[in-house]
Parts: structure tokens; C-alpha cells; sequence
């Protein structure tokens, strides 16, 4: 995998996964405990439902005020002695970032966990051109270690238990090699590690959770206090921000600092949020770039009902609640974008042509917790089913199209439909064995790989409620009703 | 390494890049939503209020819920505290502006005036700030970083944050802060919402206090 | 009252005796049944599968089918949400907002089996025995789109002679989602692994729940692993007297 762009369709992406036991146990692991933490969190609040309606409205505000809203933002961090970037897509953001770099002569920089930074293969350009790019965040830091790639968006490392990581710092951490897997003393390690990077680095990259248009202010929401460090100490701070992630006024910020953490990591508030406004003279980076990505986001935006996928403030709940998430993991999904979201946001980013990407709106049951779980009302099932008819449209005449087709003619009529049973009925002779199907072929042979199929039964309900009109059924029972209040 | 680019060429040619995409990405913007009405906003939802001293002692639930240290005093009684909560420590950093009366007596106090490096900082153990807002319902302290806040690299670099809060300071509500500092980002100044400690939850989503912010985070209400 | 029934076609096709259940109970209570003989299909399949215009063909014909019925029941959750829930987002897409008004007049008068009897008829004791161990699975689209609640499992409660059994993980998605389940088979299979094993945890005789589509999914993972234990339509239980069992 690398950036948006799945390697291979997601079922075949998915059979590796779902097979390995302890990528499955880690994961079960994990979105149990943090589902039940979310529900008391967001619980709490009995007012959660009107929070995620006015989240949903805040944001489709902004996104059909779009290009008002960016250029104010725009002037604000101007004035207030920023530099603001366009970057169409992920090339030329990758450019900008290391022109940057390049023109401060740094050769290494320190990085703010940022999944918009992972979509355009930051890392990668920087160390072509000499610069080594130092992931901060420590589930970004095990992932960097172990050559691996992110599987949340939230806890990129989630596939990871503590006996993994144990063995990677020990075996990667300079001066580390008797740690024990107490997730506090890996912790540690991690402090030792960055702590004189961070103070001496002089050039930080990060993404932005948000950004308010009139005063000019980009918003980092994170945890570990690496965020705080990264933002302050440097010299010079660039942020990469997609375009949808802009309100209007500060006061906006409100509402998601009420649904981001606990939909997120199911705490009333996350230990630690930046808000900086352009360069604040004495006080941290005295040069600030803000890069504004599009990257196939007007795509998106163009399509009126894809577009709530534009609201997505990344908390990862729909990962974590759910069913296929868990089972599959998120490099089944191919793209640093995994999980119920990822498989409407990346189709879309890419172009519902993508051959590989468009097999992701059909990872899903369609279950709805997503839906349930979103706090800006993405209604992530409807979005999955609108994007399957644009992905059939770009297959073309296909064996299932064809059934589709064929079955839909059979049902244009009751007798048409009654016709078509009873051929089946015929038809399905030598696949019964004993009373069930074991074996399906074709398209269906998916079904009785873990499954037995009840053969039709000889008569259809139609059949018996036409003989029961004409009396040859017998009432079985006429007795009087019951118990009916 | 690669060379930089020094000449003037390469500069001129990103900015009209940078032009052509500006104007590229407005255009696709405004062709993409063409028509779409800007959605009116409902009423921002309000909860039940709560009274000044139910106030505070939420605001002390939420703290210690993180597993922050609380401490609540008489204004006399400040110094006494900021003693014990630094313990075996005696050397910290306060911003220029911190009030003297609150100082214990027998402690290094180092002011941030002149601005102190980062190695400087680094070797500090304690920093003590106060605040421009406290939220009761999500234990937020914020800090707008002016006055008796100082800096942004002061309250993250020393290991123990001391912050001292006056109850009058504690809002209930996460609408309610936003509102009180909405003007100091107005007016440019940077923001840090603090709950509770550094933490991670990276491994095994295990919430783990302690990585590279402040490790040990200790709040003094004071009243009166 | 005079109740059209909508029985889908899975239940016509495969599932006849859930049909049979389905009218017997609404007989017993009083109603009269009405099965016009030209319904077929809802066209879920069609539109989850991606065949949005095959999907519309259908649904404008469900509401040609039941245009004058007064109240339609629907022994499937998932039908029942296609219709009221998809269907007007459906035919909004492919700008036929005519379709997409009808579906909305149409919607209120269609009732899933559980919430027609509780929510509108008001009973949760229809004169149900069924003297066996059973435990119950919520199927998604009527827990999380149609929010039929606890309907189903106040009818349960009331039913004599068996011994309702909770399940483990029950709100959890037993991984059939129509043709994902043939799409996406490996996926499929581990969800349908810890629901089939959390029912078996159970002790239980039968797990039921309001969907065929998700029985015959368990159902025929439960058989392929031999377990004895079987799956019941809610309308089967419902129906089933001490003189008339129907599983």
C-alpha cells in the first residue's frame, strides 16, 4: 500500500488478513474495549444527538461556502505573517514541503501525526531529496520502525500488540534493550528517544484538525504532547491541511471539541489541543507555511450526496464499531484512509474507475453502526450503496450485471416471478444432497464455502395461498384469538 | 544532499505555480457547489446548569479523573500549596508577569525575562502558570499564553505543571470557554487547552499518563 | 383491520411457511389478510448491489402493487427499511423525485411485523407457545435504520412455554449483508464464526430474529457446523400454538 491507492481488490486484500490470529485478536481486543468506553462518554452527554446535528450542519456550511471561507483564511494567516500554499494534488504538495526544507537546509525534521501527510507520501519525497522525516506520535513511530504501514487513523499501530512493539524498541531504540512490555515503560522510551529532536530540531511538518477562516487559526488535537512540541520548538512550521477542514469563526470550534475526543478516544476532552494564528512574535516557529491540499476533494464536493464525506473529522469511531474493520484490519483497505470511512473517502479521492478502489464500498454488511457511531452524521451505509451504482457503472456489462438484470426482469411481473421459482426448483436437483446445498457454483460459490443453503421448498407461498382461495388447503386452525388486549 | 535552489528562476516559476493552482482549486470549488444554500445552524444544545459550587467540584471530578493532582485553597493559603505541590523540588520557571505573592518562600524562582532557551528550559524541573479559562464539564484548563501564562514553550518544556486557577475562572460549559477566549484569538494570540496530563493510548488503546508533555500536571483552585 | 401483506421474495420463494405463520397470526388476531398475487420484490438487492435503475423498476412497482392498501406488513426488517428508508434516496440519485414522492406517501402505511404489532396494534401477548430455548438476534437494519427496539423481544416475553436466552454480542452484524456475503466471503465467514458461536454459547434450541435473509446466512452456518441447534422466523414463534407448531 502506499498513499490512497489499494494494491489489490479489497476481498483479496481481506482473505490475508482475516486469516492471521493474532492481527484478529489484537483488533477484537482493542474495538471492544474502546466501543464500550465511547458509548459511556458520548452517554454522558444527553444532549449528543443535537451536538452531532449542529457538527453535521456546521460542516455543510463550510463546505458550500468553500472557497469564501479558504480565501478568508487565506488573508487572516497572511496577516498575521503566515504563508499560505495551493496544492492541486499530491505532488505538488510533496514539492512544496521540500522546497521548504531544501531552502533551510535541514536534514532532518520532526513530524506531527498527520494521515493528510501520509496520503501524499511525504516521508518518501523527503528522503529523495536528503531529508529524513522523524514521525513523533508513538503509534507513527512504531509504524516508521517496523517499515510497516498505518492501520487506523487514530492508532496506526493498533495491529500491533504490546509484545510487538516490545521487541521493536528494544531492537531499534538507540540505548534501549531491556524494556518490558508495560505500555508506560514503552512510552518512556519513546520520551528518551524524541526529546532531543524536539529540542533541537529546527523544522516541523504537521497536519491540522481544523482551521477558522476569519482569524487565521489552525487547530492540532492530539494526546501525547508531541503535537505541543513539534508546534512550538521549531523555527520554521509547515501544516498540510485538506481544504474541507476549514469553519468559519472560533466559536465553531466548540461543538467539535465536544464530538471529536469522545467519539475519538472516548474522553471528555483530549489532553492537549494547539491553536495558533500565523506567526505570534516570541513565542514558537517564526516562519509558518500552511499548504491547502486538494487532491481529488473537489471531486468529491462535486457530487452532492458524496459530498458529506467532506465532513469527516477523522475520530475514527466507525473503525472502531466496525464488524468488517475488525475481522479484516485496515490494510485490508489499502489506503491510509481504512475503516467505513475509507471506503467511501477513498473511491472518491481516486475516481470511482480506480479498479482497485472501488471494490472498497463493497466492504461492508451494511450493519449501520457506523452511521450510529459518526459525529457529524455521515451516513456512511447510504453513501456505500450510492457509491456501488457509480462503481457498476464504470465495470460495465458483467456476468453479475447481467443476473442483476435478469433477475429484475423476472420479477417485473407475480407470474413471471412464480415461473421463475419453479424452474429454480427444477434446476437445483442435483445440487441437494440430503436436504441442503453444500455446493454453489460460479458467482454463489462464495456462500457455501462456510455455509449450507436450504433448497427451495416444493411449494412456493404463492402457490399455497391461491390453493387456500380455492379451499384445497385446509384451515388448519380456527380457533378464536388470543390473549389480545 | 540535493542543492537548494538559489537563483530567482525557480522562486518565480512556484509563485505563478502557486497562482495557477489557487485560482484551479477556487474554480473547481465553485463549480462544485454551484446552487448549494449555506445551512442555517440550530440552536447550540445547553446543558442543565450547574451552580458556582457544583461548578468547581466537577471541575475537580474531571481532574482527578484524569489522575492530575487537585488542591483547593484560600487565596492566603497559595503559597502553602504551590510548597507542597512541588515537594522535594525547589527550582522553577514562572512567566514574567507571575504575581510574587503567591510564591513560597525558599525556591529558585527563575522569570522567563529575558526568554530563557529551550536547553535552559529543559533543565528546569517545575514551570507555575495560571490560566485564562477552565471548563468543569471536560476539565480543560486553557491558556491563551499571555500575563501570568507565559509562552507556549514554558508550560510544555519543565516536567511538573503547577497551573493556578481562581474559581471564578471555571465555566461549566466547553461553549462557554470557547466564547471567553474567542477574543484573545482574535487578537492573534495562540491557545493551549490542557486536559489532564500527557497521555497515550497508542498501545493497546491503554491510556498510559506521562509521554512528552509535562508528566505530572498539579491544579490550585483558589478561592475568594 | 384489512392488512395487505408484503411478504417479500425471499420468504415467498424459500421461506413459505414464515408467509403462513405470518397470516395465521394476523388472522388469529382479528385482522383480515390480503396477499395481492402481483408483488414480487422490494429491489434491495438490486440497489445494495449496485443496480440502482433495476432497483427503482422494482420499487415503482411495489408501489403500483400497494398503492390502496391501508396498512402493509412485512415479515423482514431489511425490506421494510428498503423501502422507507432507501428507496426516496434511491430515486432522489437517479432524479426521479416523482417515484421519490409516491415511495414517502406509501412509507407510513408499511410496517415491519414487530413494530405492527406492538407500536401500532399495541399487543406484545399474541397466544404464542412454543415450549423451547431460544435466543433472540436483533438484525441490524431493523434495530439501526427501522429502530424497532425491543418490539420483538416483548413479543418473546410473552411467549408461553419457552425460555428466552440472551445472547452475547447480539447487536453485532452476523455478516450476511446480501451479496456481500458472496463478495466478500472471508469477511463474511469470521463475523458469521462469533455469531454462530455466541448462539451456541446460548445452550439454545432455535435462534430467531425478524429477517430471513440473516437466518438462512446462520442458519446454514449452523448446519454446516452440525450443531443441532436451527433458526425460527419471529413470525414462527409468534404463530405457533399448542395445536399448530410452525418450525
Amino acid at each position: 500500500m502506499s498513499g490512497l491507492h489499494p494494491a489489490q481488490p479489497f476481498p483479496e486484500a481481506a482473505r490475508e488478513q482475516v486469516n492471521q490470529p493474532q492481527l484478529r485478536a489484537n483488533l477484537r481486543k482493542v474495538t471492544h474495549t474502546i466501543r464500550e468506553k465511547r458509548l459511556r462518554a458520548t452517554q454522558e452527554l444527553p444532549h449528543w444527538e443535537e451536538l452531532r446535528q449542529l457538527g453535521e450542519a456546521t460542516k455543510d456550511a463550510s463546505l458550500a461556502d468553500l472557497s469564501n471561507r479558504l480565501l478568508t483564511l487565506e488573508a487572516s494567516v497572511k496577516a498575521r505573517g503566515g504563508q499560505v500554499h495551493w496544492a492541486r494534488d499530491a505532488a505538488e504538495a510533496r514539492e512544496i514541503v521540500t522546497r521548504i526544507a531544501l531552502a533551510h537546509q535541514v536534514q532532518e525534521l520532526i513530524k506531527v501525526k498527520s494521515i493528510t501527510s501520509d496520503e501524499i507520501e511525504l516521508n518518501k519525497a523527503l528522503d529523495a531529496h536528503g531529508v529524513h522525516a522523524i514521525e513523533t506520535d508513538l503509534a507513527e513511530l512504531i509504524v516508521q520502525l517496523s517499515n510497516d504501514t498505518p492501520s487506523h487513523i487514530l492508532v496506526p499501530a493498533i495491529h500491533r500488540n504490546r509484545a510487538e512493539i516490545q521487541a521493536l524498541f528494544n531492537a531499534e531504540l538507540p540505548g534501549e534493550g531491556h524494556l518490558s512490555d508495560d505500555p508506560a515503560e514503552l512510552a518512556g522510551a519513546a520520551r528518551r528517544y524524541l526529546r532531543h529532536k524536539f529540542l533541537t530540531t529546527k523544522m516541523a511538518v504537521s497536519g491540522g484538525n481544523f482551521a477558522i477562516a476569519k482569524t487565521g487559526t489552525v487547530c492540532v488535537v492530539e494526546s501525547e504532547g508531541n503535537g505541543r512540541m513539534c508546534l512550538t520548538l521549531p523555527e520554521v512550521l509547515v501544516s498540510i491541511m485538506g481544504i474541507e477542514k476549514v469553519l468559519d469563526r472560533f466559536e465553531d470550534i466548540s461543538v467539535f471539541m465536544e464530538l471529536l475526543p469522545r467519539s475519538s478516544t472516548a474522553e471528555r476532552m483530549n489532553p492537549y489541543t494547539s491553536f495558533w494564528s500565523g506567526v505570534t512574535p516570541g513565542d514558537g516557529p517564526q516562519e509558518f507555511h500552511l499548504i491547502l491540499l486538494d487532491n481529488g476533494r473537489t471531486d468529491v464536493l462535486a457530487d452532492d450526496f458524496g459530498r458529506q464525506t467532506l465532513r469527516c473529522i477523522r475520530c475514527s469511531a466507525c473503525l472502531n464499531v466496525c464488524p468488517v474493520y475488525e475481522r479484516a484490519g485496515g490494510h485490508a483497505y489499502g489506503s491510509v484512509y481504512p475503516g467505513p470511512i475509507g471506503a467511501i473517502l477513498t473511491p472518491q479521492l481516486l475516481g470511482m474507475h480506480d479498479q482497485n478502489a472501488n471494490t472498497l464500498p463493497g466492504a461492508s454488511s451494511l450493519c449501520g453502526a457506523c452511521f450510529d457511531a459518526c459525529p457529524v452524521r455521515i451516513n456512511i451505509p447510504q453513501v456505500l450503496i450510492y457509491l456501488r451504482g457509480e462503481a457498476a457503472q464504470h465495470k460495465g456489462p458483467t456476468l453479475e450485471a447481467l443476473a442483476m438484470h435478469g433477475m429484475r426482469l423476472a420479477m417485473s411481473e407475480g407470474w413471471r416471478f412464480e415461473g421463475a421459482v419453479r424452474l429454480a426448483r427444477f434446476g437445483q436437483g442435483p445440487l441437494v444432497h440430503n436436504g441442503k446445498i453444500t455446493a454453489l457454483p460460479g458467482l454463489l460459490g462464495g456462500w457455501t464455502q462456510s455455509r449450507d443453503l436450504n433448497p427451495f421448498p416444493p411449494q412456493s407461498f404463492r402457490e399455497w395461498w391461491r390453493q387456500r382461495g380455492q379451499g384445497q388447503t385446509p384451515e388448519v386452525d380456527a380457533a378464536p384469538p388470543q390473549a389480545v388486549q | 544532499m540535493s542543492q537548494l535552489p538559489k537563483s530567482e528562476a525557480p522562486r518565480s516559476a512556484e509563485i505563478a505555480r502557486s497562482a495557477e493552482a489557487r485560482l484551479e482549486v477556487l474554480t473547481r470549488i465553485n463549480r462544485a457547489v454551484a446552487g448549494t444554500e449555506v445551512p442555517e445552524l440550530p440552536a447550540y444544545p445547553q446543558s442543565a446548569p450547574l451552580s458556582r459550587e457544583e461548578i468547581v467540584e466537577q471541575f475537580e471530578d474531571r481532574i482527578l479523573d484524569y489522575r492530575a493532582a487537585f488542591t483547593r485553597v484560600a487565596a492566603q493559603d497559595v503559597p502553602g500549596a504551590i510548597g507542597a505541590a512541588l515537594g522535594e523540588v525547589r527550582r522553577v520557571v514562572v512567566p514574567a508577569e507571575f504575581s510574587d505573592a503567591w510564591l513560597p518562600a525558599g525556591i529558585d524562582v527563575v522569570r522567563d525575562a529575558p526568554l530563557l532557551s529551550h536547553a535552559q528550559l529543559d533543565g528546569i524541573p517545575a514551570v507555575i502558570t495560571g490560566c485564562a479559562v477552565a471548563i468543569s464539564e471536560t476539565g480543560t484548563i486553557i491558556l491563551d499564553h499571555q500575563g501570568d501564562q507565559g509562552r507556549r514553550a514554558l508550560s510544555l518544556i519543565p516536567d511538573i505543571h503547577i497551573c493556578v486557577i481562581r474559581a471564578g475562572q471555571v465555566v461549566q460549559t466547553v461553549r462557554e470557554g470557547t466564547e471567553q477566549v474567542a477574543p484573545s484569538v482574535r487578537a492573534g494570540r495562540p491557545l493551549t487547552w490542557l486536559s489532564g496530563g500527557s497521555a497515550t493510548s497508542d498501545i493497546e488503546l491503554v491510556r498510559v499518563e506521562g509521554v512528552h508533555g509535562p508528566r505530572h500536571l498539579k491544579v490550585i483552585v483558589v478561592d475568594g | 383491520m384489512k392488512v395487505d401483506l408484503f411478504l417479500t421474495c425471499i420468504n415467498d420463494a424459500m421461506f413459505p411457511r414464515t408467509g403462513q405463520a405470518t397470516v395465521r397470526l394476523l388472522e388469529r388476531l382479528g385482522h383480515t389478510v390480503n396477499f395481492n398475487m402481483r408483488q414480487t420484490c422490494c429491489g434491495q438487492m438490486h440497489l445494495n448491489t449496485g443496480y440502482r435503475s433495476d432497483a427503482l423498476h422494482l420499487v415503482r412497482k411495489f408501489v403500483n402493487d400497494f398503492r390502496d392498501a391501508e396498512v402493509i406488513v412485512a415479515p423482514s426488517g431489511s425490506c421494510v427499511a428498503m423501502i422507507r428508508e432507501l428507496a426516496p434516496e434511491a430515486a432522489h440519485w437517479e432524479g426521479d423525485n416523482e417515484l421519490r414522492r409516491e415511495v414517502q406517501a406509501l412509507a407510513p402505511r408499511l410496517y415491519e411485523l414487530s413494530e405492527f404489532l406492538v407500536g401500532k396494534l399495541r399487543v406484545t401477548d399474541v397466544g404464542a407457545y412454543y415450549p423451547h430455548k431460544v435466543t433472540y438476534h436483533p438484525t441490524c437494519h431493523a434495530m439501526r435504520m427501522l429502530r424497532v427496539g425491543d418490539a420483538p423481544l416483548k413479543l418473546l416475553q410473552q411467549v408461553r412455554g419457552m425460555t428466552l436466552l440472551e445472547l452475547a454480542g447480539a447487536d453485532e452484524c452476523c455478516g450476511f449483508g446480501g451479496t456481500f456475503s458472496v463478495k466478500n466471503p472471508d469477511v463474511s465467514a469470521a463475523m458469521l464464526a462469533d455469531k454462530t458461536r455466541h448462539i451456541l454459547e446460548t445452550g439454545a434450541e432455535a435462534c430467531t430474529a425478524g429477517d430471513n435473509s440473516c437466518l438462512m446466512h446462520i442458519g446454514g452456518g449452523l448446519h454446516r457446523l452440525r450443531s443441532g441447534a436451527r433458526t425460527i422466523h419471529l413470525a414462527g414463534i409468534l404463530a405457533s400454538t399448542e395445536g399448530e407448531v410452525f418450525a
